[in-house]
């Protein structure tokens, strides 16, 4: 953990998130999207990615934050996982950072729990903090209701 | 090309690869003897040739890769051991091998090389105790030249191959192959495939999946451009388009029958093997499935038939003492269903008998013998597939090699498949194989709801029907909320897309349901059959299908997705799903209860479960009752204040009949007082020609279900009781009912009188 990671950054309403470089598959604008009726609240629907059917996750959603206003187009990170690609979509793109193991904390307690179970470290960026997220908790989703109703 | 030819064409193929990587493999084992990995793959590679070659009657071929087999199989299990005698004599093999398959490309037969002298020689170093005490010079044991040559066969090794190169094919013997196949081979069908990696093929189905969209993004252009040469481009790219997307697509679908088509081999051996006399048959061949599914079904269904032949079919003797031909018969059936591949494996064998599981399973200890008797027949006969369970009496060679019916579950399972056994014992046993069919194309249907589009695999589609707005409010009925249709005669429940999906719950109770043209789309789901109204119906589309990603596999009602034309994503609806969702089928359809049942309804035990459609209704006091649907005629609501009397006797007028009023709440025991309404529900039930009224409290629910009836109760106007959408339901025995009403309906038997007199 003393190496530096390179962390994609973005914006979920007023958090600073950032996810490992190497799990990023791609950054995209507002896609076309198709809602799956059903589904739980998260799924905000699916995108055509080149052929690919990629299942986009809304991150305000997921953290338990307010919806996003009507206005403020959602931009698409596109994350590998073994079970194909998923997109995440986030309010705002930021640079992609280096971070250091110096600047490593772990979450506060005080953070939501649903969050938390989110958020791996905190980096403490000159004039903001950065949150590591853990893409396999954000994604450990409850399957849709399982009976399909 | 005809079939078999193609497959000849395969053999070729594989064969000379095969030989190109023995050669190798050979020379690698002279310097590494005691590699058994490598010696198994040669095994392998001859035993294929073998194998293929006999099957395709190249008979010398046979022969010759026979011997290489067997002395191959001695070398592998330990019994010889390599020399380089015995290196050479397989080289000269792989040799001679080569130049039979030349022929058999060139000519189409083997060729009429006298390959007896090799034969010979192999014969003689298998037989030598070793080949170090079997010089190259020894003659051979007569017995075992005996069949093979006339020639003596000491010549060493390299001498066959010299005759044989040296020897001219005679004219008559290129007997068979049609001159138009030797035509082809002449410019050397074996150059003309090549392996290409699936993952490339995945890659260029993608590719070809954008140019797709980007090809629809300028053809809309073409709509407000008036240049003729931009138009004239932009024609030829949507051509060239939809040509190249359906080469790519084609080059990943398989037949199913090139995994079947091994099969028939395999059981011609086999019944030779066991001395039965099986017979073969294919039905849905050319049913294509995706490679990845092919190659993962392959075992699988090499088991199923392995099995079906060993322990399925008896000897022929049995079966002509059972009554049936000598002769038994094995189906092989695929076909689309629902958006999955069936496969169905059927013997007319023996069957199994349940109770022998049972007792089997009990001895087994897999499961308390309690258990296994509370168990129906059919939960019973999927025991097959439980992990350490043989149905072998006996082991034989054929079966029961540890490979076992959960292995072809597990392996079926992992590609998102079902597997299901269906028996009837004495009359043979079927394997229903469900697989989906990730990226295969199906014809759909499109309809769009709610402002999405959602595709409906066409298999499930039975017919397309627009009520009109007028026609809508009397034809669609409703039962208590929940809303039918008369279709010819038989009441059809339906279901509006957007309530299945959740956008709009009270669509039958609003304005639009009332004046609006209602269109629905019959489908079929199981054995059932229902409406499914949607906003609009679109058009019929060939889509492929992807799968639902990871977030989104428990949702039942969705097969799949699929990109539409303008680039869009649509989802595939699960017929099947779609109407257990609406509660419009039976959630327990897994296990094929109908089968089961009919089943036990044929072997006289008791028959007590049925698969029926019944209406269900509540009395004062929740009681649950039941009666099945084909009993009833209609049923209506009458406001309380039409009701009439006539002697004892409630009645309505209902079709210019005075309809007589059964209060079920006084004639069946144990009910509560009835809550005054305004509208009473009844049930209108014909007998004799006459209209009788039930009336009841609420109607509930119209449902198909296999009931068990668990409780008979002789006498009284309840029939039995069983458990019903996991509620304890009573049967209303409805001939009891109107007995004991005494509204002094004649029986059944004088109806004719009856409806002559008008009552």
């Amino acid at each position: 953990m003393s190496e530096s990671t390179q962390y994609c950054t973005f914006l979920v309403d007023d958090l600073y998130f950032g996810l490992e470089v190497m799990k990023v598959q791609e950054v995209i604008r507002e896609q076309q999207m198709t809602r799956v009726p059903l589904a739980p609240a998260t799924v905000s629907g699916l995108i055509n990615l080149r052929g690919q059917i990629v299942t986009a996750v809304d991150l305000r959603v997921r953290l338990g934050l307010p919806r996003r206003p009507a206005e403020k187009s959602p931009m698409n990170v596109v994350v590998r996982t073994e079970d194909g690609a998923v997109s995440l979509m986030v309010d705002e793109i930021g640079d992609v950072i280096e971070t250091s193991a110096e600047m490593q904390e772990r979450p506060p307690e005080t953070l939501a729990a649903t969050a938390r179970s989110m958020i791996t470290s905190v980096y403490k960026l000159p004039g903001r903090l950065l949150l590591a997220l853990d893409i396999d908790a954000v994604l450990a989703i409850e399957p849709a209701g399982a009976g399909g109703r | 090309m005809s079939e078999i030819e193609e497959i000849v064409q395969e053999f070729l193929v594989e064969s000379t690869e095969g030989l190109d990587q023995l050669d190798r493999s050979l020379v690698a084992l002279e310097q590494a003897p005691g590699d058994g990995e490598l010696l198994s793959s040669i095994f392998r590679c001859i035993h294929t040739i073998k194998g293929t070659s006999g099957f395709l009657g190249f008979g010398q071929l046979e022969r010759v890769a026979h011997v290489g087999e067997s002395l191959l199989s001695d070398l592998r299990d330990g019994k010889k051991t390599l020399t380089p005698e015995i290196t050479s004599a397989l080289l000269t093999l792989v040799d001679a091998v080569r130049l039979m398959l030349g022929h058999v490309q060139s000519s189409g037969t083997d060729g009429s090389d006298d390959w007896t002298a090799l034969i010979a020689t192999f014969n003689r170093l298998q037989q030598g105790e070793s080949a170090a005490e079997a010089p190259p010079s020894a003659p051979p044991p007569a017995s075992e030249v005996a069949s093979a040559s006339i020639d003596p066969p000491a010549a060493p090794v390299p001498a066959p191959m010299g005759e044989a190169s040296a020897a001219p094919v005679p004219a008559e013997t290129v007997e068979s192959g049609s001159p138009e196949i030797r035509d082809r081979r002449a410019d050397g069908v074996v150059d003309n495939t090549i392996r290409v990696d699936v993952g490339l093929l995945d890659k260029l189905m993608n590719l070809v999946g954008e140019l797709v969209l980007a090809r629809n993004q300028v053809l809309q252009h073409t709509a407000t451009t008036e240049d003729s040469a931009f138009l004239a481009t932009s024609q030829r790219l949507n051509l060239i388009t939809t040509e190249l997307q359906e080469g790519v697509m084609k080059t990943r679908m398989q037949p199913i029958g090139n995994v079947w088509s091994k099969f028939p081999r395999v059981v011609r051996d086999l019944s030779q093997a066991l001395q039965k006399q099986v017979r073969i048959e294919m039905e849905g061949k050319e049913t294509e499935l995706d490679k990845t599914i092919i190659e993962a079904i392959k075992d699988p269904l090499t088991h199923i038939v392995r099995n079906s032949v060993d322990h399925g079919l008896e000897s022929p003797d049995e079966r002509v003492k059972a009554g049936k031909p000598a002769e038994g018969r094995l189906l092989l059936r695929a076909y689309h269903e629902g958006g999955q591949v069936n496969i169905e494996i059927s013997d007319d064998g023996r069957g199994i008998d349940p109770e022998r599981l049972r007792a089997k399973a009990a001895e087994k200890g897999l499961m308390p013998a309690e258990q296994l008797t509370r168990m129906s027949d059919r939960e019973v006969l999927n025991l097959i597939f439980a992990a350490g369970f043989s149905t072998a009496e006996k082991v034989t060679n054929v079966s029961g090699r540890g490979v076992g019916m959960d292995v072809v579950r597990t392996n079926i399972e992992k590609i998102g498949g079902t597997v299901d056994v269906q028996s009837v014992v004495g009359r043979g046993t079927t394997l229903k194989i469900k697989i989906p069919l990730t990226l295969a194309i199906i014809p759909a249907l499109v309809v769009s709801t709610a402002g999405d589009r959602y595709a409906i695999p066409q298999v499930s589609l039975l017919e397309l029907l627009r009520v009109e707005g007028d026609e809508a409010s009397q034809s669609i009925e409703m039962i208590h909320g929940a809303p039918v249709y008369r279709l010819r005669g038989n009441l059809l429940p339906l279901v509006h897309l957007n309530q299945v999906l959740g956008f709009q719950l009270g669509f039958w109770a609003s304005e639009e349901a009332k004046h609006e043209v209602v269109k629905i789309v019959v489908l079929q789901a199981d054995e059932q059959s229902f409406g499914l109204a949607v906003d609009e119906i679109n058009d019929t589309e060939e889509i492929v299908v992807k799968p639902l990603g990871k977030l989104l596999k428990g949702l039942t009602t969705f097969a799949g997705t699929t990109i539409m034309g303008d680039g869009r994503v649509a989802l595939i609806l699960d017929v099947l799903g779609l109407g257990q969702g609406a509660d419009l089928v039976s959630k327990n359809r897994e296990r094929g209860r109908a089968d089961a049942d009919e089943e036990a309804l044929g072997r006289g035990s008791n028959a007590s479960a049925q698969r029926q459609n019944l209406l269900i209704f509540e009395l004062a006091g929740h009681r649950r009752m039941a009666i099945p649907l084909s009993m009833i005629s209609r049923l209506e609501e009458f406001p309380v204040d039409t009701v009439e009397r006539t002697g004892r006797h409630e009645v309505v007028q209902y079709r210019e009949e005075i309809m007589p009023l059964i209060r079920l709440d006084k004639i069946v025991d144990g009910c509560g007082q009835a809550a005054a309404k305004d509208q009473m529900q009844v049930v209108v039930y014909t007998h004799g020609g006459q209209y009788v009224g039930l009336v009841v409290e609420n109607i509930l629910d119209i449902l198909e279900e296999s009931i068990t009836v668990q409780r008979r109760t002789a006498g009284g106007v309840v029939s039995g009781s069983a458990v019903i959408q996991g509620k304890v339901t009573d049967l209303l025995d409805v001939a009891a009912v109107i007995a004991r009403s005494e509204i002094g309906l004649p029986d059944a038997a004088d109806a004719a009188e009856l409806v002559g007199t008008g009552v």
